[in-house]
């Protein structure tokens, strides 16, 4: 390296110009869930299954438009507080619940509410695939045709928008009309999520959505959770913590049917306020 | 496996794509501030101006601002995408050389609070080749170990490793000289003291430049080669 080495390219040397502090900003911290518009409230929600009680005093606001995950040890009330949402536990016997939750203002266990309407609001995918024993196509285009919609032009153009938003159209494109059960695990979950938003809901409700799956379908799983969340509310219960780490905007810690902290992932997963909550991140607890 | 500078576009995650880039980019541009502080540094101390070196001093806030803020841009991929393999080393390497790089600012800074003392005492050309010879031959080693990282290019990074070597020895022979020059006129010795911390902080950007060349070739290779001197290290370079 001499001075006359051709490769380097001397830096300006004009006279200092300031570095502009403002670009440089620290960095921007997330909005919290208050600061956001909120889709759900959970109003001093209390959950009984029998004797059991099984959620305990929760309140919390999800916000509009974000990923919120649910972490927590097995039997804390995750998932029970997810079926909430869209008024699964009503199918449970002995379930009583007290307490309210709205969803965009509206309480959604008032006595006028059509569950089978609210359902289609809230969409819900499960742990394991479970697509009709139908083609690819009629899987997506179900809940259209039982809103009574049938003409072809329409159904078509759903099909491919929703196969397309799940990730699943360049995959699938040219055997619409296969059996779904033909469909690997992973494309079987997409195929699922693909037939919840072809009914256009407001929230997606995500019970282990990639348990079952291996870790390349895991991630595409993810990446079209974080594609979707552009246009819906996303709820996520997870076992996997890397999960909730990678996917969620929102965490929520639940032990024992308590909501034990909920705020930004980024606060929840390198400063989180309660012991509780770390001991179970870091796996010292569960 | 091949290993260049877009290794780490590839995940199916877009997202982590990006985050990965942004960190990447981010150091490279702090990079770009610390060289031109270290620049005008030296301007400062070799024209004597006093103006200059207080606004290179001012500056050091806004490059440990940058630190902090990649800094937690690293916190924030380690804890959300566990990432592993070549990104892994991607994120350690870029949280070393963002703090070696913090170090030449810190000493790109004194140098300036250096030149200003310096113009106070007044004028006086003696040490100001040994600086300025120094001065290019350590920037050039900055700059090159950052092209380095840019490209994933070991033997730019080796390269850089034997100019500290060669920088190392000038800079021994530059010290006799300023012993020399106290000795024969002792009324310079404050002087020559405010030169030879100069020189001093010159020798060690031209360390910080080779921690970075090193983080490069674990960061392209995935052995630590820090700590075994230039042979060891030109041997882990070829030897594959």
């Amino acid at each position: 390296m001499t001075e006359s080495n051709s490769e380097y390219a001397p830096v300006n040397r004009s006279k200092f110009k300031k570095i502009d502090m403002g670009k440089l900003g620290s960095h921007v911290q997330s909005p919290s869930a208050e600061e956001l518009p909120s889709c759900i409230s959970v109003n001093d929600l209390n959950l009984y299954y029998g004797a059991a009680h099984a959620l305990k005093n929760v309140n919390m606001t999800l916000p509009r438009q974000r990923v919120t995950a649910f972490i927590g040890p097995s039997g804390c009330g995750k998932s029970s507080l997810l079926r909430c949402f869209n008024r699964m536990n009503d199918l449970v016997d002995g379930c009583v619940i007290k307490g309210s939750i709205t969803l965009e203002g509206a309480d959604i266990y008032h006595r006028s509410v059509d569950v089978a309407d609210l359902r289609r609001r809230v969409g819900m995918v499960f742990q394991k695939p479970n697509p009709f024993p139908k083609s690819i196509y009629e899987n997506v285009a179900y809940g259209l045709r039982i809103q009574g919609i049938n003409k072809k032009r329409i159904l078509d153009e759903s099909v491919e928008k929703s196969l397309q938003s799940a990730a699943l159209w360049d995959e699938v494109k040219d055997r619409l009309h296969d059996s779904a059960l033909g469909l690997s695990g992973g494309q079987q979950q997409r195929l699922v999520i693909a037939r919840t938003v072809a009914v256009e809901p407001e929230v997606l409700l995500l019970d282990e959505p990639a348990s079952a799956l291996d870790p390349i379908s895991t991630l595409k799983i993810e990446e079209l959770i974080n594609d979707l969340k552009d246009r819906y509310t996303i709820i996520i219960v997870t076992h996997n913590m890397q999960q909730a780490a990678r996917v969620s905007d929102f965490t929520a810690f639940m032990y024992m049917g308590k909501m034990i902290e909920f705020d930004t992932a980024d606060n929840i997963f390198t400063n989180p306020a309660e012991k509780q909550t770390e001991d179970y991140i870091t796996g010292r607890y569960g | 496996m091949k290993k260049d500078a877009t290794i780490h576009s590839h995940h199916i995650s877009q997202q982590f794509n990006a985050d990965l880039e942004e960190i990447k980019a981010n150091m490279l541009e702090m990079g770009g501030m610390v060289e031109k502080q270290l620049a005008d540094a030296l301007d400062a101390i070799i024209t004597a101006d006093s103006g200059l070196g207080q606004l290179v001093r001012e500056d050091d806030a806004a490059i440990n601002a940058m630190e902090m803020k990649i800094d937690e841009e690293c916190n924030r991929i380690l804890v959300r995408r566990q990432p592993a393999a070549s990104d892994l080393r991607l994120v350690l390497s870029i949280i070393k050389t963002v703090n070696d790089l913090e170090r030449i600012g810190d000493e790109s800074a004194k140098i300036a609070r250096l030149a200003i003392e310096l113009t106070e005492q007044g004028e006086s050309s003696k040490g100001y080749i040994e600086i300025r010879h120094i001065g290019e031959r350590v920037r050039k080693m900055v700059y090159m170990a950052l092209d380095a990282f840019a490209r994933y290019d070991v033997d730019a990074a080796l390269l850089v490793a034997r100019e500290d070597a060669s920088v190392d020895v000038e800079y021994s022979s530059a010290m006799r000289e300023m012993i020399t020059y106290m000795i024969e006129d002792p009324r310079s010795i404050t002087r020559v003291l405010n030169v030879i911390w100069a020189l001093r902080a010159l020798e060690r950007v031209g360390d910080h430049a080779k921690n970075i060349a090193e983080h490069v070739v674990y960061l392209v290779k995935g052995t630590d080669v820090r700590h075994i001197g230039l042979s060891g290290l030109e041997e882990q370079i070829k030897g594959d």
